[in-house]
């Protein structure tokens, strides 16, 4: 027993000090950071949707309530109008900025002298900041003195489209920057998979005398299938987290046009202040984004296995 | 593939289309940026650029463009030195220490999650945090949610970098009587430089272009980042387009600079979540 005990110390000793032990310290701090910052947030976030938290003269009160935030949800039309309109906006975005991409990826593949200068510019939406974007945006939709009500007054139109302002355009509206914005993404990860495609291929196909047309049906889509499948997954995901542009192009409006979930969470906790069921909405979407990452990372693996 | 010249040209033409619509907004935001209230009013093409929207942002009582940022400077190097320090510790143990494939893949796929995540499920622990932490509307607060937000890209992309330098080269220093911090620190180190370079650049940019907890974790000027500063005259002075352009501007400089200087380098950071192992 004792001899047991000698050995477990010296063990720890050796993990913690020894000379392999820089593998441990190395990845510490990670550690330390995903447990604080991201596994006890998500703990926190059970025990606060099990409760009423209100604050009172600066000190957090938290009551427990059970399975109360339930009935909020019931009572609550707008947590419905926001999972429907992200639905939508996610399938549009996807489908279009699908298209879309592959459609940039196959014409940039096949640029020479200029192919730096478009792949540059394409990442450009990427980078600059989403509220930037929105400003952009919203300056050019702007029904007074906006860039399209201006070409379309000009070219006769007598009243112009609202654009966000109009409640069967809004979506739309924000529909059509995200394209512009995300496009690039879906072209990125395209790209990398036309490339990866055996050259010899593509000239077997022109040999055969294949159009261009042809050769992308029958040659590029087919091999292409897997990498798309898996960038309609991945792009789904990232587009619920949708939040920035909408907040500067309508905040959810108007009324409750452009309403998502993000937004609709953000004012629940910042306007009407009630942390407890902002906590509830985030714990559902966490376990159903959950869900669908543990699928995504899944799909992969097996489109990967199947396809090499 | 060989092409005939009429569709190579199409080809092109077509491509300067998509240059021309990508570009165009950011041209539109500059125009309007040096405009005055008369020319936008107006909508002529042409005028006489001021840089009067940029003084007043900066300097005008009506805004506070100047500790915006201040503040946006503070976190967007905090949080690139912070995840280029850890990430790249923890990608190179995750990534040449033989760990666990349960070890290793664990924490990968944490990592992905935490990615893929929308943001907003943070903000409200964060929010109390800050709060009894009393950093609440501090570029603490901020930072600490920028380094937690960028850290899946940190390590991503660091470990791509460690997977491509030979192993030969640490077993080397290793038995020249290098302990492990001395090869990593002395040889390994130095070849990945330019990946760790790119990384903290990126980084830098996807923090200077963070929203939410900037928003959500401040109150005032002492706190707030650029994004923060754009999205309120949106909201508050709803009619001062110049200068809403201008501080767009503004913010957008990080990025065309890192377009000009890193094209390559950051491509492989900017679509982290399409994995490959």
């Amino acid at each position: 027993m004792a001899q047991l005990t000698m050995k477990g110390k010296g063990d720890l000793r050796n993990l913690l000090f020894g000379a392999g032990s820089f593998r441990l310290w190395a990845l510490l701090p990670l550690l330390v950071v995903l447990i604080v910052f991201t596994l006890l947030p998500i703990l926190q976030l059970l025990q606060m949707s099990v409760s009423e938290l209100e604050f009172v003269e600066g000190e957090l009160v938290s009551e427990f309530i059970g399975l109360g935030q339930l009935d909020n949800l019931a009572k609550d039309p707008i947590a419905g109008i926001a999972l429907k309109n992200t639905l939508v906006f996610v399938v549009a975005v996807v489908l279009i900025e699908t298209v879309t991409g592959f459609c940039l990826a196959v014409a940039i593949s096949r640029t020479k002298t200029l192919s730096i200068l478009y792949r540059s510019v394409v990442i450009i939406p990427l980078l600059i900041p989403p509220v930037a974007i929105g400003t952009m945006w919203s300056l050019m939709y702007d029904y007074n003195y906006g860039l399209f009500t201006t070409i379309l007054i000009e070219l006769g139109v007598q009243y112009p489209p609202l654009w966000t302002a109009d409640p069967d355009l809004a979506l739309i509206s924000v529909i059509i920057v995200d394209v512009w914005h995300w496009t690039s993404f879906m072209f990125l990860i395209m790209l990398a998979g036309i490339e990866s495609i055996p050259p010899p291929l593509l000239e077997a196909a022109r040999v055969d005398g294949a159009t261009e047309l042809r050769t992308i049906r029958y040659v590029i889509l087919p091999m292409m299938a897997p990498t798309i499948l898996v960038a309609m997954l991945l792009r789904t995901i990232l587009a619920f987290k949708v939040f920035d542009q909408i907040f500067v192009l309508t905040s959810g409006g108007p009324g409750t046009a452009t309403q998502v979930i993000s937004m609709h969470i953000y004012k629940v906790f910042s306007e009407q202040f009630r942390l407890g069921y902002a906590a509830f909405l985030s714990l559902m979407v966490a376990a159903f984004m959950f869900i669908f990452v543990a699928f995504y990372l899944w799909a992969s693996r097996v489109v990967r296995r199947r396809f090499g | 593939m060989k092409q005939g010249a009429p569709s190579k040209i199409a080809l092109n033409l077509s491509l300067l289309i998509v240059v021309f619509i990508i570009l165009f907004p950011v041209f539109y935001i500059v125009q309007t940026s040096l405009k005055s209230m008369a020319d936008v009013y107006s909508g002529s093409f042409f005028f006489t650029a001021k840089t009067a929207n940029y003084e007043e942002i900066f300097t005008g009582s009506r805004s506070n463009f100047a500790e915006l940022t201040r503040n946006s400077l503070i976190v967007s190097s905090s949080v690139a030195l912070i995840c280029g320090a850890i990430g790249s510790l923890a990608a190179y143990s995750l990534a040449r220490l033989s760990w666990q494939r349960w070890v290793a893949g664990g924490i990968i796929v944490w990592l992905l999650f935490i990615n893929m995540m929308p943001p907003i499920v943070f903000v409200t622990p964060y929010y109390l945090w800050a709060r009894a932490a009393g950093i609440y509307d501090s570029p603490a607060a901020v930072i600490m949610a920028h380094v937690v937000l960028n850290m899946p890209l940190a390590v991503i992309m660091m470990m791509n970098f460690f997977a491509e330098v030979p192993k030969e080269l640490e077993e080397a220093a290793v038995i020249d009587g290098c302990t492990q911090w001395q090869a990593f620190r002395m040889v390994i180190l130095p070849i990945v430089r330019p990946g760790l370079a790119a990384m903290a650049v990126l980084v830098f940019v996807f923090s200077w272009k963070e929203f939410l907890f900037s928003l959500s974790l401040t109150t005032t000027s002492a706190g707030r980042t650029i994004p923060v500063g754009i999205a309120n005259f949106v909201q508050e002075f709803n009619i001062r387009y110049g200068e809403m352009a201008a501080g767009s501007f503004v913010a957008m400089v990080p990025a065309l600079i890192l377009v000009l200087l890193a094209q390559r380098h950051i491509i492989k950071g900017l679509t982290v979540g399409a994995v490959k192992g």
